[in-house]
This record gives C-alpha cells, sequence and structure tokens, in this order.
C-alpha cells in the first residue's frame, strides 16, 4: 500500500524484467550482414524515390533514397557494396506486403564513404543542426519513428520549454537503451545539448528507470557540467517509458487527453535518438546503423549489437546463437508493445530497437476464459480507462460506446492484457475497435466530402442557372428597354 | 514451432489465473471453517461438504446443458459460492436444505444469468436470504457452540422465532441480550453464529492474505467497517442502551466475512476504487441500517444484494477520470 501512495502515476505493472539476459556484456560492433534491404515504403505507406539503379556501387553513408518532405525520411546506404537490384520484398510491415526495395550485397569494407571534417557543433545554429538532422535521415529511435526534424521544428514553433530525454526502456527484455547510456554516455549529453540549441529549449531532463544504476551513474557524471541538463531516475514501474508518464514524472505536467506533449511546451526524444543527432552533427553521419536488444530465452546467445538498417532478422538471429527449438514467438520491439514478426527474411528498419525470441514459457499463453470483473485491469490501465467494459462493448462490435469509455486513448500498452486472470486478449480487442472507428470515421468524412461537394455542386448549378435566368432577364429586359429607349430617343428626336 | 502469425501483444503474461485467485480465496476461508467444525461438530462438516459437493455438480449440469466446456466446474468459483453459502449457514442445518441452498445458488444465482462472471447478486447470498424466507424456522435453528474436544454430543437449541442470530447466550445483535457475551470472546469465534462467521480473528487473517496478495482491494474492506462503525459509534454515544456498541456490531454475525468475502466478491462489486468505497460504505451503513431498525437481527446478505444490485451503476458512474483529463479541464 505504501508504494500505491508513491506511485509516481496511477496505474501500470511490474512485468518480469528479464533485463539481465543481456545488460552486463556491453555492445558487440562485430556484426555485418551479407545483403541489406532497404524498403522504399515507410510503414504509414509513404513512399521513396530511389536514387540509384541496380549495378550502382554504393559506399556507406551515401543517399540513395528521398522523401518528397520532411515526413519521410532520406535512406543512406548502410555498407559498402553493389546494388543487386530493386526488387519487390518484405517490408517490417506485419503484414508481409512486398514494397520495392533496394537490395545492397555487402562487402567487408566498414569504412564510411565520406569523411567530413569535425564540426565544432555547439557554434552552430538552430538552423544548421535541424539541416544536419534532417540530411542524416534521423526519425524516433524509442519506436514510432516519427521523423526528428519535424518534431524540432514543431518544438520551435510551439515555443517548448523543456526537452524530455527518455531513458525509460519499460519494456522487458529490452537493454539497448541501457548499454548506450553505460559506452555512450558523453555523446549523448552532447546530443542533448544540440537538441536543446535546435529546438530552443531552456532545460533537459533525462529519465532513466531507477532498475539501470550503471546508466545513470554514467550519464550523471556525463552531464555534471552542465546546469541545464538534469539526470533523474525513475521508479521502474510499466509503463514509464511511455511519453505522458514520463513528462508526468518528471515535470508534474499532464498532457491533456488527446493531446500531445507540445501543449506542455514538453519535447521528447529517445537516448538513442540524442545520440544519433551528435553523430550527424558532428561528423555529418547519417543514421545507417543502430544497436538492438537482441533477446528472449529462445535466443542462442542474447546480447546487444549494433545492426545496420535493413539486415535481415534471420542474418542477425544466425549471428546470435540461433534460436532453440522451443521458441514460440519472435518479435520486434518488448514483449508488451512490440511486433510479431512474421517472416524471418523480414530487414529491420530504423525503428526497431529488438528482437527477442520468446519460448511458450516466457509468453505463458494461455485459454481465454471469462472476465470475472476483478477488476485489475482497471488497476492496471495507466491511462485510467475500464479495460473490462470497453473489451465487452468491443466484442458486442458496439464501436460508438467503446469510444465513448474512451479506447481512443488507450496506449495498446498491454499492462491490462498482461494482468488480466481470465487471459483475455483486452489489446487485440481494442486494436480491432480502434481500426473500425477509424475506418468509420473515414467513411463518415469521405461521405461528408461527397456531400459537401455535391451540395456544392447543387448550389453551383443553382447560381448558374440563377445567373443565367438574371442574364436571360437582363438581356430581355435590355431588349424591352432598348426599343423604348429608342421610342424614347425617338421621341426626343421628335 | 515459431508462430509467424500477426496477433495483438502482449506476450508476456502474469502467472496468475482466475482459477487460482479462486483456490486462494477458498484456501484462506478454510481456518476459520474448520473453527467451525471445533465448534459445532460433525454437523457443520458435513454441511460444508454438502454445500461444495452440490454445488459442483449443479455447475457441471448447467455446463452440460448449455453445451459449454464442462471442466470449468472445477475452476473453483462454484467451490468458492459452495463454501460461503456453508459459512452463512446455521450449524445443523438440515442436509437436504443445504444442497438445495447450494444448487439454487448456481442456478439462479450464477448460471441463468450466463455464467461466470455475468451474474448480478452474490450467488451464496442470493441463496442464503431465499431460505431464510422459504424455511425461516430450519434457517434460524441456531445451535449452542458445542466444542468437539469437549464433549461428544451435540446439542442443538431449536428456537421457533424469527430472530437471526437472537438464540443462544450470544445475541447481542438484537439488543436484547442479557447476559452479553465479552467482545474478545466474540472476536476469537467463541460466541454462537452460523457456521464460518463466528471467529472474527480468523476471517480477518484469511481477509489479510488476500489483501497481501492484492486479490481483493483494500478499498471495500475499509469502508464497509467504517460505514457500520461509524453510524454505530454516534448512535451507541448518543443511546447506549438502545444501540449496541461498534465494536460488538463489527464482530458479531455475518460483518466480518461479509467484508472481506462477501462484500468483496469479484464479479458483483464495482471495479473502480472510487466507485469500491462507496459500495462498501453503503454496504456497511445499510448492515447498521438493518440491524438497527429491520425486522431482522442479521443484515449482512440483505445489505449486500441491494448494493450488488446497485454495482453496475457505479461502475457506470464513477469510472477513474482518464490520464490527462483534468489538465484538459483546466486548460478550456
Ligand atoms: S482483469 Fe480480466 S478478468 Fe479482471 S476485470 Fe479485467 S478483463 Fe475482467
Ligand atoms: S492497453 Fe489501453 S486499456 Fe489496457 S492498460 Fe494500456 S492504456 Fe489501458
Amino acid at each position: 500500500m505504501l508504494n500505491l501512495l508513491s506511485r509516481p502515476f496511477r496505474g501500470g505493472i511490474h512485468p518480469e524484467s528479464y533485463k539481465t539476459l543481456t545488460n552486463g556484456s556491453g555492445i558487440d560492433r562485430f556484426f555485418w550482414p551479407r545483403n541489406v534491404f532497404l524498403s522504399l515504403q515507410l510503414r504509414n505507406g509513404a513512399t521513396l524515390t530511389p536514387l540509384v539503379k541496380a549495378g550502382d556501387s554504393v559506399t556507406r553513408g551515401q543517399l540513395i533514397a528521398s522523401g518528397r518532405n520532411d515526413m519521410v525520411a532520406p535512406l543512406h546506404a548502410p555498407v559498402n557494396g553493389i546494388v543487386t537490384g530493386i526488387t519487390p520484398h518484405f517490408s517490417s510491415h506485419p503484414s508481409k506486403v512486398k514494397c520495392d526495395t533496394i537490395i545492397i550485397r555487402a562487402n567487408s569494407d566498414r569504412r564510411w564513404g565520406e569523411t567530413h571534417p569535425q564540426q565544432n557543433y555547439l557554434a552552430l545554429s538552430s538552423e544548421q543542426i535541424i539541416e544536419r538532422v534532417r540530411e542524416a535521415g534521423i526519425v524516433g529511435l524509442g519506436g514510432a519513428g516519427f521523423p526528428t526534424v519535424v518534431k524540432l521544428q514543431f518544438a520551435r514553433k510551439g515555443g517548448a520549454h523543456t526537452l524530455v530525454i527518455n531513458g525509460g526502456e519499460c519494456e522487458p527484455y529490452l537493454t539497448c537503451d541501457d548499454v548506450a547510456m553505460q559506452e555512450y554516455a558523453p555523446e549523448i549529453i552532447a546530443g542533448v545539448k544540440l537538441l536543446m540549441i535546435a529546438s530552443g529549449t531552456k532545460k533537459a531532463i533525462i529519465g532513466v528507470e531507477d532498475n539501470k544504476p550503471n546508466a545513470l551513474a554514467q550519464l550523471t557524471s556525463a552531464a555534471s557540467e552542465d546546469d541545464a541538463i538534469e539526470v533523474r531516475a525513475a521508479p521502474s514501474i510499466y509503463p514509464m517509458g511511455s511519453e505522458r508518464h514520463l513528462i508526468k514524472f518528471l515535470t508534474g505536467a499532464e498532457v491533456p487527453t488527446g493531446g500531445h506533449a507540445g501543449m506542455v511546451g514538453v519535447l521528447v526524444h529517445n537516448i538513442a535518438t540524442a545520440r544519433a543527432v551528435y553523430q550527424a552533427t558532428r561528423f555529418r553521419r547519417p543514421l545507417v546503423s543502430r544497436v538492438i536488444t537482441v533477446s528472449g530465452k529462445g535466443i542462442g546467445a542474447p546480447r546487444n549489437v549494433e545492426v545496420p538498417v535493413g539486415t535481415p532478422v534471420n542474418e542477425v538471429i544466425e549471428y546470435c546463437g540461433g534460436v532453440k527449438e522451443s521458441t514460440s514467438r519472435l518479435l520486434f520491439g518488448g514483449p508488451m508493445m512490440g511486433q510479431v514478426i512474421s517472416s524471418p527474411y523480414i530487414p529491420i528498419d530504423k525503428t526497431v530497437g529488438g528482437i527477442l525470441a520468446l519460448t511458450d514459457d516466457e509468453v505463458k499463453t494461455r485459454e481465454q476464459t471469462e472476465c470475472i470483473r476483478c477488476g485489475q485491469c482497471v488497476r492496471a490501465c495507466p491511462m485510467g480507462l475500464m479495460p473490462f467494459q470497453m473489451a465487452a462493448y468491443a466484442r458486442l462490435s458496439d464501436f460508438s460506446k467503446t469510444e465513448e469509455l474512451g479506447v481512443n486513448h488507450c496506449l495498446s500498452c498491454g499492462a491490462c492484457s498482461y494482468v488480466c486472470p481470465a487471459s483475455l486478449p483486452l489489446v487485440q480487442y481494442f486494436q480491432f475497435a480502434k481500426g473500425s472507428i477509424n475506418a468509420n470515421r473515414l467513411k463518415a468524412q469521405r461521405s461528408a466530402t461527397a456531400r459537401a461537394l455535391n451540395e456544392e455542386r447543387v448550389q453551383r448549378l443553382e447560381r448558374e442557372a440563377a445567373a443565367k435566368a438574371a442574364a436571360k432577364a437582363a438581356k430581355a429586359a435590355a431588349r424591352k428597354a432598348r426599343p423604348a429607349r429608342g421610342k424614347v430617343k425617338e421621341t426626343e428626336n421628335d | 514451432m515459431i508462430d509467424f502469425e500477426p496477433k495483438a501483444g502482449p506476450f508476456a503474461h502474469t502467472s496468475n489465473t482466475s482459477s487460482r485467485i479462486m483456490y486462494t480465496v477458498v484456501l484462506t476461508l478454510l481456518p476459520a471453517a474448520l473453527m467451525g467444525i471445533y465448534q459445532f461438530g460433525l454437523a457443520s462438516l458435513q454441511t460444508i461438504l454438502v454445500c461444495s459437493v452440490i454445488a459442483i455438480v449443479t455447475e457441471y449440469l448447467c455446463l452440460k446443458l448449455m453445451g459449454r466446456a464442462a471442466n470449468a466446474c472445477m475452476d473453483g468459483s462454484a467451490l468458492l459460492t459452495g463454501l460461503l453459502l456453508a459459512m452463512s449457514l446455521p450449524a445443523t442445518v438440515p442436509m437436504w436444505l443445504a444442497g438445495f441452498g447450494s444448487a439454487f445458488a448456481i442456478i439462479v444465482g450464477k448460471q441463468i444469468y450466463g455464467g461466470l462472471g455475468q451474474n448480478l447478486f452474490n450467488p451464496a447470498m442470493l441463496a442464503r436470504v431465499m431460505l431464510l424466507i422459504c424455511f425461516p424456522v430450519e434457517m434460524t435453528n441456531w445451535a449452542v457452540p458445542t466444542p468437539i474436544d469437549f464433549s461428544g454430543n451435540q446439542v442443538a437449541v431449536p428456537q421457533g422465532w424469527l430472530q437471526f442470530d437472537g438464540v443462544t447466550a450470544a445475541t447481542p445483535l438484537s439488543g436484547l441480550s442479557h447476559e452479553p457475551v465479552s467482545i474478545v470472546a466474540q472476536f476469537l469465534g467463541l460466541g454462537g453464529g452460523s457456521l464460518g462467521e463466528t471467529s472474527a480473528l480468523l476471517i480477518l487473517l484469511g481477509g489479510a492474505v488476500l489483501l497481501y496478495r492484492r486479490i481483493i482491494h483494500w478499498a471495500i474492506p475499509l469502508s464497509f467497517v467504517l460505514g457500520l462503525c461509524v453510524p454505530a459509534a454516534i448512535a451507541s454515544l448518543i443511546a447506549p442502551e438502545s444501540f449496541s456498541s461498534p465494536l460488538v456490531q463489527l464482530f458479531s454475525g455475518g460483518a466480518m466475512l461479509g467484508a472481506f468475502y462477501i462484500a468483496t466478491d469479484l464479479v458483483t462489486s464495482p471495479t473502480s476504487v472510487r466507485g469500491q468505497l462507496i459500495y462498501g460504505g453503503a454496504c456497511g451503513a445499510l448492515i447498521w441500517l438493518i440491524r438497527s431498525f429491520g425486522n431482522y437481527p442479521e443484515g449482512v446478505a440483505f445489505a449486500v444484494l441491494i448494493v450488488n444490485a446497485a454495482s453496475p451503476l457505479i461502475d457506470h458512474y464513477l469510472r477513474p477520470s482518464v490520464f490527462g483529463s483534468k489538465s484538459m479541464a483546466r486548460k478550456s
């Protein structure tokens, strides 16, 4: 009960962490892929235009595809090698759709293609930093994959005052941010300074869960010279890494329901993103690789490994000792919010923070029973929702009621499903409901647009008809008036 | 075998299950049940067995009839219903009555609503009230506690009147007791009463385990006890001769069992903390009202049924506030 009172926010759970599988051994930097697959379509459907063709040889860091606007981050070659083709291949999307993909056969040369002189990066202006971030194709590495440049510009325009750096990493198993903080603390702090300059924020708070004491110590010492950067330990409670909840804990501000962090003057970036910004600004190195956690009891030799973007899952897993017989699920990301890997040939993209091979023992799939209204889910939900009620309505396909209960505010964090003693697939119901609500809204929007267009057309026709009629009447009047006038004239003339 | 089929997460889960919850509750009830057997003799053991077995058998038949997976009858919920009913019956009820009540609890109290998790009323309390109304004589046939250690022959004193707890020497609830049992004796369970309701101490211990294991939440027991004791304290301060003291109220009859095991029934209680506070408080206060002003000296079962009926309403109106809704209200 005591820890109930001292909770940083309502709800939340303490899932088994399994972090010790990988948090002690540092980053493995020796992996190198044979082929990389760079999808030209992002998860949200936006496409990129390739700047290379089959047979071209490319160098590491070379720009190979660009997007239409800032919402689509450009792609760079993560390895030196030869483009073997631009053909349809699996993307990271779980639906296994194939989209056009640049395939590069890598050679063993790991050097960057072009080296730039180092910069006195702290002397750069906000615009210059933003430009570098744009060039480097940096996206949020915490999972959402939103282009960093867009976030920075929003924050500048919106007058954000606080930069929150998310080192929560509350998902079980994942330790890639943890080890990055331990090994790259100075780079991260430099990146934080750059982000502050770029976004115009005056203060930065780095929140790290207190189950990472080494990372906390490293960051604290690296940040000790700068008064504007504060490193804070946050209690380990899932989902501490959720943007809203971290902001609430660190600044006390509550992001309004349905709103975003900018509304309370906060900009949130991930630890790994901060480091990427440093690399991009100081060395002009684009984002072409990232540290991921390869873990789970199904993995032969769990570890954190730096992998070039576009490496297919099977190559990484092979490198980490392969999977064991008992593996029942492969996942991108953590077990709470991660996504099923639907084929071992799927390449990792910039947003993937981990590959997990979980055994049945860990997943604990059980037969679903009836809801006993125990209220565990209600007390676990960090958003203050009533999961069992929403699920009941979603099951009945009563989506308006589900929406009324707030399903759109659901983070899909999975805390409710995790604690449910009846093993109900609550999140699945909510995603289904959200999907249907969205589809309905789109339909409504479309028919509203159609209706508006139609109305407009009717009005236009009416207007035209009226104009025509008016013109006709005017003409008729003119016709009538002319002889009259003529008469008048005549009479005048008379 | 790796399953590549996409599915929504999470891919981790507690090892807690509904069944485990039910059996934990049953286990924590056992000390109080054993105390009942010790006090009232083998007849009470019989009552407990009959209620439990009939509950499970009835559940099995219902599930079969409805074409559902019949092994769900062993999920512990039917057993718990049977046990709770037995605990709230006088020790010496006839076997047929106990069995009938137990079957009624499962059929009318639970399966008619659609089975586990769907029922509006606490099945055990529904059955108890039904029995009390239909068979008032048998249901108020209170046994004098005759611990089996000391005498082999059990004495049951039949009493014909309609009062609930007012039979043996321990009738503090009716306000007529000539020779009040000490509160300590009541707390330890040496007074009279229903089979499993006598020892407040053992029930308290069981409840503590449930709280510790987070199976029940503190909100209901706390507000229940306050709802019962606060009015009792005020009334007994004003008119000590006609109202019993809060401690007597708390440790007699089914109050403790109600606070920790019956009002907290997962299915029929509200889920949000705010809702639970109101629910528990209302339940406690109703018990006091029924005991003090109603025709029945005991009111736990009635009070629980009444607040059960309000529980969906409470859940509907007292939802937790959505994260960020306050700051949104401030903004606008
Ligand atoms: S945790 Fe599961 S069983 Fe309990 S109320 Fe929620 S949905 Fe129902
Ligand atoms: S998945 Fe949604 S409903 Fe469930 S706990 Fe998380 S926010 Fe609440």
